[in-house]
């Protein structure tokens, strides 16, 4: 490990004029908190994971704080822990840090009181993220902060990268200065995420803002033993209050504290912060107060306003707790008539949101002038909703108007309770001294990380400032991205997105046919297409696009970015091509002296790993000069082709609307009223998204084909299916469409495996399982991937028939097996996860055992994000409209939530059975068949729902006010089946103890874990359930700590069902473990080995990672069945063999660990000995399980109460 | 006792068994313990072009493949480590350790099949110590467009390249697969190379007929592969102007004697090393001083080339094909 000075690589160390610096703000925020701290306790979570990342990196490679050693960085099982560690590092004297947002604030809380309490000198920064409420949204506005403001943390607010980075030192200096801990917040992904130009602050600065008599003070309150005190006490009626009242004087203190340390900086560095900086007309009679970074926006306006001699203003807060009433009110112009309080949050039936309240308490208590301002509140911003100079202008006429609106919102149109105001969109140019570029990308082909370089090198080297900022899709698969660019001689205060922009690179052709990207398209601006087409890509183009390049004039340049990237061998990635386009076509730099600093900062980026990838790299460069052409246009549109409709025109009403505009990026435009009020939507959805992402298909081949069906299995976006029809349904079928003889008794049957290919992500994992070869050519199986182009048609035609034939009869299939487990529908269906994901198999054979009856708890997480991110959602219904039902709740409490969700189910349905046997006298048979029927499989919930169907024909005749309440429940005389879903991550982590209760109760729930090993979601953290020597992050140099075995905690309450599966190492016995798991009238665990791009593999060959996982013992197979031990058996089978294959030999095949044997091999070669020995030892002690007898029988304790298991409601089906 | 110091590629060693470049040549522990039993020299594991390449560009593809691919794993899914080691960084690692920690001289190994920015690393192995360096030309010649001559015009080049760029002594491994392999050892003796390692074993494919896959794994030489060397090693003895090495199908003191009676200057072990241990080669050497000793030879020099083709009463024996010999002796019976 190299040791480097503190913050060398930044050059920060030194004194002299500082660097300026191209960083996002949580590097910017990080690169402070790193220098002056020495605990940092984190839990990952969006959008401020990169700070607890990067102070982790550091620390690994040595950075010392300005005190001269390495801050101990932490991962802790959830917020909840990093916070009390926090408490306790500070306790014991250190100065300690964390970082966080959203839920994971509110689960801090708790310990912000004490901390504060306490008054001990503390910060914490967050990058301010919604909190989830009708949703889940991992995007920016103060929902969290201000839940967090009656907790005695003084909060202080930055707008900007620069700012966050200067207002995490002023804050870090307060709070010592204070004694009161510190919340330092910006803007999730607006702040945090943005790439700027800005000064850096030297170790000198922080120094000298960090006083040692301060510090020390802080370690002279410490618990010691040499001075020993007591504190935490329990305090009664007689003092508590009168204590509580003790620290005053320190809250109120705090601003001239914050107002000093803010003028030491400045002194230090030239910028002057204030608690409220007021910024616009001397004398203003409009101002708007704001905090955050929509400050920055609304000066934009005010210098233009106040230029064309409109007396307006700005006060930035920047102090927000505690709020200085004199401050404040001094900050305000004496002529301010009228002040709009814009926030960014909202508090449901509050008079106003918080910072209105306040400004209007502040108003009342001291304004000095003779006419008190009038003041308007408005939201804004919720979720990273766009805040834009017209909609600062918007504001600004409404408080002119003749009556402006008390409570306001800004930037959508409430259609509802019409509280929005109206802007014009078109009302504001943006100004000519800023260059601004958007280029469209795919997640995967570099779009993100070159737009990340291009704003650097220009910010960096020329006397420009930059500005970056990136928007994704919703998908992890073929996710859109679009890159905002800005550059301009002056600083770029604009934190929204480019509106109007002078240079647009499409480097996904395809999106022009579904999506208007050329919008944004300024008069004249460039374009730059990435095409395969060459000369004849005008084309190609559909006949909008057409019409926008000649009606706007765009100058418009065309460039094969993939073939010059595979013919410098570098296959997907064409960021550099496209980076070096965009250089030769603006005029940022010399056309040399840019291509330089592309190939400088290849360096930078590529040198450590090797000069087979510069070398790659450096002829991309050379080769797309030479490649780039001007597109040959005829002046007029040449096509009658228009782009593709986004959703069908079969799609339901609400599809339409709602989904259809989300997915044409036209959901902004939304109305209120369009929107579920309670955030319910409908499932089914994600068939209407045909996003067409595959360049290569499936195609099947019956003369080959063994009817295994594994590669339906498999296919984790359920776009292979499987049927078998009479042959006499296929009378119509299209001449293309393929079916092969399928053996049963009928001896007429036709087996089908049909591609949906506009679903299909072109993933490979079906040709990898497929067995069936070619006795000619080995290389041809029965399923093969194909160019999509030449298929593209045909499939179409020939997927849409397979929709109109019919589904298997579910009671006639063998659902515990594969073939019949892939005959039946499934009702989870193509998702947006990553391409060849290793959870959503099991997902989709979870609904094709079970969906008709499911109710799913799904925690926070990728399968959250695949299940449940808007648009659209792959859970779905069968032809009886049933399905699963789904919900998230959050991250910690998936298990809770599950478990209520059993007890909710059980008490409804008891009730049914309550009112159907109050009504049996009357009913007679066929009630006593509903209450008496074993409910078990198929073809029992199948006549269970026939009498149920008959009990709602005699309920109809028999009107009565006990019957319409039975009508009401009587589904749920089929019993519901409750599925706890969810990552290692929260199982292993943070959910952990919810879930240790669950299994606890003894409930009949089942818990799917799709262990990834590694927080996949937010981005490959370690988990409790990474194993040993594979690298993640905060695991940089090999995990050394062995993986935590759930199952065995889980098998020690011995009536807890739980399977160890892996699909691609066994697959009927994973289909079996569902099966058992379903069946077990208790709570089962299934831990389900789960391959990740976290993993670093190659996705297409996931199913036989996992097969080389069980056959080396580092995933071994096993059920455990405590109803086997009611019997005299044996709890535990192990369904694989012993290890026959070295552990490294399974290792080096994946990226997480080779990569650690390759950086560091005698460390690697020791973590994975003792790798290999945890191997070893837990086969042994499995092996040792498998004999183990226990006496006491679970059943013997549940007996006891039958009511926990939901009383005789036909517990068998689930 | 016969004085059995031999020179190779300008290097004195005490007797004429190498440690072939293997998997026990590639870590210290293995390279102390060669040298304990009496290794001449070792031979480095090939620092391939290819594998090289293959790691870094796995590399960039695992840091850079899902990196910006959604919004919540920004950066993609691993963390930046401070030094990824590639392939030639390993490499120049071991070197360095082999050289500060053993005695016998240390040959580096370099695998290319072409000329280009790769051959700059013959000069970084000189610049961390290589004694020598085998030059590894491990090339299948599957490109049915290229001709013989195509590839052996890149052998040369190759071979010039790198002569250009270091002065230390250089060797040059191949295999036998050539249309006429006298003649090229004399033209690469001539492009610059100052030994003959004869001759490189390739990783032959095998098929597995459950999976129906090609299956190429490490099959070990045996003794019989000896034959081959042989022959050339006679032939080329005296006849071109460079060393030579014999490599493959050495595995007994016997083998050894016959190599250095046609020509070898140093014969190579590995296959009869990695399957009988490191021990193994002592018990070669002492085998083959035993045999020079019992019939009282004083030097090495005095056997080396003494049954070369040049100086064997039956030169035709080293260029007949084997059924011709069969034929010949055959005799019907009366």
């Amino acid at each position: 490990m190299s040791v480097a000075g503190p913050d060398a690589k930044t050059g920060l160390a030194g004194s002299g004029p500082p660097r300026d610096v191209m960083v996002d703000g949580n590097e910017a925020v990080a690169k402070i908190a790193h220098r002056v701290s020495e605990v940092i306790a984190i839990y990952p979570i969006t959008p401020a994971s990169p700070m607890g990342e990067l102070s982790d990196a550091w620390s690994n490679e040595g950075r010392l704080n300005i005190w001269g050693s390495v801050p101990d960085v932490i991962e802790m099982q959830s917020e909840a822990g990093a916070a009390g560690t926090l408490h306790g590092a500070l306790q014991a004297g250190a100065l300690a840090t964390t970082f966080t947002a959203s839920q994971g604030l509110l689960l801090m809380i708790p310990n912000l009181y004490k901390v504060a309490g306490e008054l001990t000198p503390a910060v914490i920064h967050v990058a301010a993220r919604t909190v989830a409420t009708h949703a889940l949204s991992i995007f920016g506005d103060h929902s969290d902060v201000m839940a967090a403001r009656q907790t005695g943390m003084a909060m202080l607010a930055s707008g900007s990268v620069q700012e966050a980075q200067d207002l995490a030192l002023i804050a870090h200096a307060s709070t010592l200065r204070s004694r009161v801990p510190f919340i330092h917040f910006f803007d999730g992904f607006r702040t945090s995420h943005e790439v700027a130009k800005i000064a850096a602050v030297h170790d000198a600065t922080l120094t000298s803002m960090l006083d040692d008599d301060l510090i020390a003070a802080h370690r002279a309150r410490a618990l010691d033993p040499d001075r020993p005190v007591l504190r935490g006490t329990a305090q009664n009626p007689d003092v508590f209050f009168q204590a509580r009242e003790a620290a005053n004087p320190f809250h109120e203190a705090v601003p001239t504290v914050v107002q000093a340390e803010m003028d030491r900086f400045a002194s230090l560095t030239g910028r002057q912060y204030r608690c409220f900086d007021y910024y616009g007309h001397p004398t203003a009679t409009d101002v708007i107060v704001i905090m955050g970074s929509g400050a920055g926006t609304v000066r934009e306006v005010v210098d233009a306003s106040t230029a064309a001699g409109r007396a307006v203003g700005v006060v930035e807060v920047h102090l927000y707790r505690p709020f200085d009433t004199t401050a404040f009110l001094a900050s305000l112009p004496a002529t301010a008539e009228r002040l709009a309080v814009l926030d960014r949050t909202k508090e449901p039936g509050a008079i106003g949101e918080p910072l209105y309240l306040d400004t209007v308490a502040a108003l009342a208590e001291g304004w000095p002038h003779l006419e008190r301002p009038t003041v308007i509140g408005g939201r804004y911003g919720l979720s990273s909703k766009e805040f834009t100079p017209a909609m600062v202008l918007g504001v600004f006429d409404e408080l002119a108007s003749s009556s402006p609106r008390r409570h306001i919102t800004v930037g959508i149109v409430d259609d509802v309770t019409h509280t929005s105001i109206d802007f014009d969109a078109d009302a504001w140019s943006e100004p000519d001294h800023v260059t601004r570029a958007v280029f469209y990308g795919l997640g995967s082909d570099g779009t993100v990380g070159a737009s990340k370089n291009t704003a650097r090198i220009v910010g960096e080297q020329t006397p420009l400032h930059a500005q970056a900022y990136f928007v994704y899709d919703s998908k992890k698969s073929g996710s859109e991205t679009v890159s905002h660019l800005r550059f301009s001689p002056e600083p770029i205060q604009s934190a929204y997105l480019v509106g109007q922009a002078d240079f647009v690179g499409v480097h996904h052709l395809p999106a022009l046919d579904r999506l208007d990207l050329l919008d944004v398209a300024a008069p004249g601006a460039t374009l730059l297409l990435n095409s395969p087409f060459g000369a004849g890509t005008w084309e190609h183009l559909p006949a909008e696009v057409q019409e926008v390049i000649v009606a706007k004039e765009l100058e418009a340049w065309v460039i094969d970015g993939h073939r010059v990237a595979r013919a410098a061998g570098l296959d997907r990635r064409i960021n550099t091509v496209l980076q070096t386009c965009f250089f030769a076509l603006s005029d940022l730099l010399p056309q040399d002296q840019a291509i330089e600093a592309v190939k400088d900062s290849i360096t930078k980026t590529y040198g450590r790993q090797g000069p087979a990838v510069l070398e790659r790299n450096f002829r991309t460069v050379d080769g797309a000069v030479a490649a780039l052409h001007r597109l040959a246009n005829p002046g007029e549109v040449t096509t009658d082709r228009r782009r593709d409709q986004v959703v069908a025109a079969s799609a339901p009403d609400f599809v339409q609307r709602v989904t259809g505009a989300m997915l044409a990026n036209r959901g902004d435009l939304l109305p209120v009223s369009a929107l579920p009020v309670d955030g319910t939507f409908p499932t089914g959805t994600s068939a209407f998204e045909k996003r067409s992402i595959a360049n290569e298909i499936p195609i099947w081949d019956p003369e080959i084909c063994i009817d295994c069906a594994r590669c339906a299995l498999v296919c984790p976006h359920a776009a292979i299916r499987v049927k078998v029809v009479p042959r006499i349904a296929l009378d119509d079928a299209p001449v293309s469409f393929r079916h092969k003889e399928w053996q049963d008794e009928t001896g007429q049957s036709r087996e089908i495996i049909q591609v949906a290919p506009d679903d299909c992500t072109g993933c490979g994992v079906c040709v990898s399982i497929c067995p069936a070869k070619s006795k000619e050519m080995v290389k041809h199986k029965a399923i093969n991937m194909e160019a999509k182009r030449p298929h593209l048609a045909t499939e179409r035609a020939n997927w849409d028939y397979f929709l109109t034939l019919p589904e298997s009869d579910r009671t006639t299939l063998k659902l515990a097996s594969i073939k019949g487990s892939q005959l039946a529908q499934p009702l989870f269906e193509f998702s947006g996860a990553c391409a060849g994901c290793g959870e959503t198999p099991y997902l989709k054979l979870l609904t094709q055992l079970f969906g008709d009856r499911i109710v799913v708890a799904n925690a926070t997480g990728c399968s959250s994000i695949y299940g449940g991110n808007l648009p659209t959602t792959p859970w779905t219904v069968d032809d009886n409209s049933r399905g699963p039902a789904w919900a998230n709740s959050l991250f910690e409490d998936n298990a809770e939530f599950g478990l209520g969700l059993r007890l909710g189910l059980d008490r409804i349905a008891e009730r049914a059975r309550s009112l159907l046997r109050s009504l049996t006298p009357e009913i007679g048979e066929l009630a006593r068949g509903l209450l008496d029927a074993d409910v078990d499989d198929e073809a029992t919930i199948a006549a269970q729902r026939d009498r149920i169907t008959e009990l709602r024909g005699w309920l109809a005749d028999n009107p009565s006010p006990e019957g319409q309440r039975l009508a009401a429940l009587a589904d749920h005389l089929v019993r519901r089946s409750v599925w706890i879903v969810g990552g290692d991550g929260w199982a292993y982590d943070i959910g952990f103890g919810g879930l240790d209760h669950l299994l606890a109760t003894g409930r009949d729930v089942n818990v799917l874990v799709l262990d990834t090993e590694v927080y996949s979601n937010t981005g490959g953290q370690t988990s409790k359930a990474t194993p040993r020597a594979a690298v993640a992050k905060f695991s940089a140099g090999g995990k050394p700590t062995a993986k935590k075995d759930l199952g065995m905690i889980a098998m020690a309450y011995g009536n807890v069902y739980v399977a160890n599966v892996a699909m691609g190492a066994n697959m009927t016995q994973t289909v079996r473990a569902m099966a058992e798991a379903a069946a077990h009238p208790g709570p089962s665990v299934i831990i389900a080995y789960s391959p990740c791009i976290a993993h670093g593999i190659d996705m297409s060959d996931m199913m036989g990672h996992q097969k080389l996982a069980a056959s080396s013992g580092y995933w071994p197979l096993y059920r455990y069945d405590p109803r086997r031990e009611e019997v005299g058996e044996h709890g535990l089978h192990l369904d694989s063999r012993k290890p026959t294959v070295p552990f490294r030999e399974f290792a080096m095949t994946e990226g997480r660990f080779a990569l650690s044997a390759q950086a560091n091999p005698e460390v690697a070669g020791a973590l994975m000995a003792a790798a290999q020995r945890d191997i070893d030892d837990r086969w042994h002690l499995y092996e040792q399980m498998v004999e183990v007898e226990r006496t006491a029988r679970y059943g013997l304790v549940d007996d006891a109460d039958d009511d926990h298991r939901g009383g005789g409601t036909g517990s068998g089906d689930d | 006792m016969t004085d059995l110091t031999t020179s190779y590629l300008g290097l004195v060693l005490d007797h004429p068994i190498v440690a072939s470049s293997s998997p026990l040549t590639g870590d210290i522990d293995h390279l102390l313990d060669l040298q304990a039993n009496g290794a001449a020299a070792v031979v480095l594991p090939s620092l391939f072009e290819e594998q090289v390449e293959h790691e870094a560009v796995a590399l960039e593809a695992t840091y850079e493949w899902a990196s910006g691919m959604n919004a919540e794993a920004h950066g993609g899914y691993f963390p930046e480590l401070d030094d990824y080691n590639t392939g030639a960084e390993r490499y120049l690692d071991l070197l360095d350790r082999a050289k500060a920690e053993l005695n016998v001289p240390v040959i580096a190994s370099l695998n290319g099949t072409s000329v280009g920015g790769w051959t700059h690393y013959a000069e970084v192995l000189q610049e961390h110590g290589a004694d020598a360096l085998e030059l590894n030309v491990y090339y299948v010649a599957a490109d049915v467009e290229l001709s013989g001559a195509d590839i052996e015009r890149q052998y040369l080049d190759l071979v010039e390249q790198v002569r250009t760029r270091i002065d230390l002594p250089l060797a040059v491994k191949v295999g036998p697969f050539f249309s006429s392999p006298g003649n090229f050892a004399r033209q690469l003796a001539a492009a610059g190379a100052d030994g003959l390692v004869l001759f490189n074993r390739f990783y032959q494919p095998d098929v597995d007929l459950e999976e129906l896959t090609v299956a190429p794994d490490l099959v070990l030489s045996a003794p019989a592969e000896m034959r081959l060397v042989l022959r050339w090693i006679a032939i080329l003895r005296g006849r071109v102007d460079a060393h030579l090495a014999a490599t493959t199908g050495v595995h007994g003191a016997d083998d050894v004697v016959k190599l250095v009676l046609a020509g070898a200057d140093v014969t190579m072990m590995a296959s009869a090393l990695l399957r009988d241990g490191t021990s193994h080669l002592r018990a070669v050497r002492d085998g083959v001083s035993g045999w020079f000793s019992e019939r009282d030879y004083e030097s090495l020099g005095q056997a080396r080339g003494s049954l070369s083709q040049a100086s064997v009463a039956d030169p035709d024996a080293f260029e007949r094909a084997n059924y011709m010999k069969t034929l010949l002796s055959y005799r019907p019976p009366v």
